[in-house]
């Protein structure tokens, strides 16, 4: 399909490659894409449609599925939130401010990142469990903070096993995603822009609304893009705290689990169809956000 | 707040600082600290001995070996690959390239569990690819192979992602000197290219292999999940949390962590050095 075409812009890269090796090369890159990405990417439509539209449409439609779909929802549309006010709070802390420890505190923030899903339901459990901190046995061992353990217990409310437990696992999961995107933004926009609003009268709110947040919306949007698809996809941690009972406290990613393990395979690839269509409108909106940051910078690049 | 708390010269005239500062470090401790520190005071409920007696289980020992030794093997093979991929990207001109470039994040934004039953599928003993492997006497899904292609999968744009920006900076004066002093095409690439792309290919490399040692959702279905052959760690874990074994969990939990700790601290250490190098220059 692809023939190397020369460079548009010789001067650039004077010393090129022959034509035989740039085609081997893309040769391998495109092999490789389609192997491990296209191929997976492809097969999850055709699998899913391999009984039919009909039973397609029954299988994303059916009463588990949308309790799946409207769980997915929940879980996304509390995490994303709550992630998006901290990033905003810890980049503004961050890149705003010099404080001691500053390196130390993007270390902690990046920490999610680097531990296991199951790890991070593990630790949920060991908090809120019925052995944990905050467990529902009166009996809990060594309860850290007893008038949680007694309100929690009064108002019979469970964490683990059930919906709450999965919103904080996703919340736990999805915790850097807009920090992470936000800070280095701000700290290279530094803080000239709003110290000249505030000069000029401006107050904090009306110098965040009006200054930074339109500075910030690519990034901002970028980091939420992100977080979502992290937070309606995440698989490991959700199903360690998840009490798997179909209908209530299935996601959608649990969802396709119970129906693989169940040998419903067109049924497991239909409902993960959905979140194949996700991750591709994730992927597009992301590629938009970032022809408009290049379209954006470009005047200003140049000399 | 009043400027005689601020130390130096500089009046703030931003406003907001106790406030998003308290705020972050508030939902921190809720949302990672606390919870991360109740694996620490589930540990202290094991005597030493025990600790040490549930980390080093044959079980453990073995799971440890598969998911370092699939982990390194993924990364180093994602490494050659992604580093072909992140050339190609930037250097030549071809039919589809804005898409190849918008789909290797694919891996990011597809949810583990769907490329985890889709490997397994493709893989699997029907599937378009294991069709053709399974008369070589090659069997992928629900074996060692098929972790290291789930793992293959997972890691393949932190390679790209990090190499890519650096090669694009690229300054191509210093190839042209090379080339007018004599140097081949590949000795450039050996001696000139490759020396200045090491820190972000090492970066990406750990940043995968990071990954790939904590990783669960696509490695379930396409693992048969046997003890001592092939388990790896978080499976490991998982099994362990479903028979209520909560202290062994822990335990093993703690071993995983170190290792991502130390992983995390060398790739920090890295990215220092590396922009440390580059404001030398």
């Amino acid at each position: 399909m692809s023939s190397a075409t020369p460079n548009h812009n010789p001067s650039r890269h004077p010393a090129t490659e022959p034509a035989w090796v740039r085609r081997l090369l893309i040769g391998v890159a495109l092999l490789f894409i389609g192997l491990f990405l296209v191929a997976p990417l492809v097969s999850v439509f055709t699998q899913a449609l391999v009984k039919g539209p009909g039973y397609y449409w029954q299988a994303v439609s059916n009463p588990l599925a949308r309790s799946a779909i409207g769980l997915t929802l929940l879980t996304a549309g509390v995490a994303v939130p709550l992630n998006c006010v901290f990033g905003v709070m810890a980049a503004w802390a961050v890149a705003k401010f010099e404080f001691r420890g500053k390196s130390l505190l993007l270390t902690l923030i990046d920490l999610p990142f680097s531990i296991s899903p199951v790890i991070s339901g593990l630790m949920l459990v060991l908090v809120f469990g019925e052995q944990g901190w905050l467990g529902r046995y009166e009996d809990a061992e060594h309860p850290w903070f007893p008038w949680l353990q007694q309100w929690l217990n009064t108002h019979n409310l469970k964490i683990i096993y059930a919906v709450p437990g999965m919103i904080l696992a996703t919340v736990f999961v999805t915790f850097p995603f807009v920090a992470r995107e936000l800070i280095p933004l701000m700290e290279a926009q530094g803080r000239s822009e709003e110290e000249a609003a505030r000069v000029l009268g401006a107050s904090g709110w009306q110098t965040f609304w009006r200054v930074t947040l339109p500075n910030i919306k690519w990034g901002l949007l970028y980091g939420v893009i992100l977080c979502n698809a992290r937070a309606m996809g995440e698989f490991g941690a959700v199903s360690v705290v998840s009490g798997h009972i179909r209908g209530e406290t299935d996601t959608i990613p649990l969802h396709v689990e119970a129906l693989y393990d169940g040998y419903d395979f067109a049924g497991a690839f239909a409902a993960a169809s959905v979140l194949t269509l996700l991750a591709l409108v994730t992927l597009a909106v992301k590629t938009w956000i970032e022809h408009q940051n290049a379209a954006q910078n470009a005047p200003a690049d140049k000399p | 707040m009043t400027t005689s708390h601020i130390k130096g010269k500089q009046t703030r005239v931003l406003p907001g600082f106790h406030l998003t500062l308290g705020y972050t470090l508030l939902y921190l401790s809720l949302i990672v600290l606390i919870p991360l520190s109740a694996i620490i005071w589930k540990t202290t409920s094991l005597s030493a001995t025990e600790f040490w007696r549930v980390i080093t289980t044959p079980q453990a020992v073995a799971s440890y070996r598969l998911s370092l030794g699939v982990s390194l093997l993924a990364a180093l093979v994602n490494a050659a690959f992604g580093l072909v991929v992140a050339w190609v990207l930037v250097r030549y001109q071809f039919f589809g390239k804005k898409l190849v470039d918008a789909l290797v994040d694919l891996p990011f934004a597809l949810p583990t569990a769907v490329a985890g039953i889709t490997l397994a599928y493709i893989y699997g003993p029907h599937g378009w690819m294991g069709r053709w492997l399974a008369p070589l006497g090659i069997q992928v899904a629900n074996t060692r192979l098929g972790i290291f292609v789930a793992l293959l999968f997972i890691g393949l744009p932190f390679i790209v992602r990090t190499i890519q920006p650096v090669l694009e900076d690229l300054d191509p004066e210093l190839e042209e000197a090379a080339a007018s002093l004599g140097a081949s095409r590949w000795q450039t690439f050996w001696r000139v290219i490759l020396p200045m792309l090491a820190p972000a290919l090492l970066t990406g490399f750990a940043l995968a292999f990071a990954r790939a040692l904590g990783e669960y959702g696509s490695v379930v279905f396409i693992s048969s999940n046997i003890p001592l052959r092939t388990q790896i760690t978080p499976l490991l874990i998982m099994s362990e949390l479903d028979e209520f074994q909560y202290a062994k969990a822990t335990a093993l939990a703690v071993v995983m962590l170190a290792i991502s700790f130390a992983l995390l601290l060398v790739i920090n250490l890295l990215q220092w050095r590396a922009s440390r190098h580059q404001r030398q220059n």
